[in-house]
């Protein structure tokens, strides 16, 4: 595929990630307008660091006038999985595109994006990544905004069926290569046991949700590249 | 004394940035270690399914509408349907759950 094809994929692909952040960054619109920001900051926020759990910590921060170490820390903390899904996502690109590219890929490294782009076959154009960040940071931004400007501008109903559009686009990436290999199907059946058991275990279910994202990964990951080793021309 | 909102905003944006960027630009080994190779296979996986279950079933404003959605996503992905399309069905399951429950509670 050349560049044009890339991105044009990845804009298709973009679409159910835009629904999804529509619905959740409307949520932090809301919530950012009603803890005191000006919808302005809020929209600034989400333009410029395209998360969701780092931006509703960093709110809760912001809101109680914390120190700007503690922000550091916070964000340092929430957002160390992206440091995993960098890592995964250096192999995983192609490598005969300037070296530039991975600096603005890097800024739309979010698990949707990576997980959507890290499990295409074979190696991943930068294009596709632009593809898919040209719709969902728009998508992101304006969930803020119209969530800022009117908490009650979309009816709840609509809200709720948004919402779910993002965990319907990961099963659509996942269950197909699971169907084909038994060693998939056992890393996302692991995986889904092992986060259920962090959100209901006790004292397990204290841990904040970005540490059991990097917990889970890292132990089924881990297990799996032991007992399945994948084969070279994966 | 009172801290800048754009000082926080600064700040944050700053380090979800370096986090994201340090790894994927300056990693500029093609690594040839099997087990990491494997590893890195696994991960988008691995992270998608736990972000995905349970979270789902706290995403929509009832269980059973959540619960639905995810059936409907299940099929429709076992099925190998497109992304968008797989989105929109879990949408849809979700919006008549909820309409057929007021229609009956």
């Amino acid at each position: 595929m050349n560049r044009k094809e890339w991105y044009t994929k990845g804009l298709k692909d973009g679409i159910p990630i835009a629904m999804g952040y529509f619905a959740v960054s409307f949520t932090f619109g809301m919530m950012a307008v009603s803890g005191g920001l000006t919808i302005g900051q809020a929209v600034l926020i989400s333009l410029t660091n395209l998360t969701s759990a780092g931006q509703f910590a960093g709110l809760d921060i912001m809101i109680a006038q914390g120190s700007l170490w503690e922000m550091v820390l916070t964000e340092l903390i929430i957002n160390l999985r992206y440091c995993l899904m960098s890592f995964s996502l250096s192999q995983k690109l192609v490598r005969d595109e300037p070296w530039a590219h991975r600096f603005l890929v890097s800024f739309g490294v979010t698990d949707e994006i990576f997980g959507v782009s890290a499990s295409q076959p074979g190696k991943v154009s930068p294009f596709y990544n632009y593809g898919m960040m040209t719709v969902a940071i728009p998508g992101w931004s304006l969930g803020t905004l119209v969530g800022g400007i009117s908490g009650s501008l979309l009816p709840d109903f609509l809200v709720s069926a948004l919402s779910v559009a993002i965990y319907g686009m990961f099963l659509a990436v996942i269950i197909p290569p699971a169907k084909k290999s038994p060693s998939v199907s056992g890393v996302v059946i692991g995986a889904m046991l092992i986060s259920t058991l962090f959100a209901f275990a006790p004292v397990l279910n204290q841990v904040s949700s970005g540490f059991v994202i990097i917990i889970t990964t890292v132990i089924v990951a881990g297990l799996a590249a032991l007992i399945a080793p994948v084969p070279e021309e994966e | 004394m009172k801290i800048s909102p754009y000082a926080y905003i600064l700040v944050m944006a700053a380090v979800t940035y370096l986090i994201r960027m340090i790894p994927l630009a300056l990693v500029k080994k093609e690594i040839t270690s099997p087990f990491v190779k494997s590893f890195l296979y696994y991960v988008p996986y691995a992270c998608l399914a736990a972000m995905t279950f349970p979270a789902i079933l706290s995403a929509t404003a009832s269980i059973w509408s959540a619960l639905a959605g995810f059936i409907v996503a299940l099929i429709a992905a076992y099925q190998e349907q497109s992304l968008l399309k797989v989105a929109l069905l879990a949408c849809t399951a979700v919006f008549i759950t909820e309409r057929a429950m007021a229609f009956f509670i």
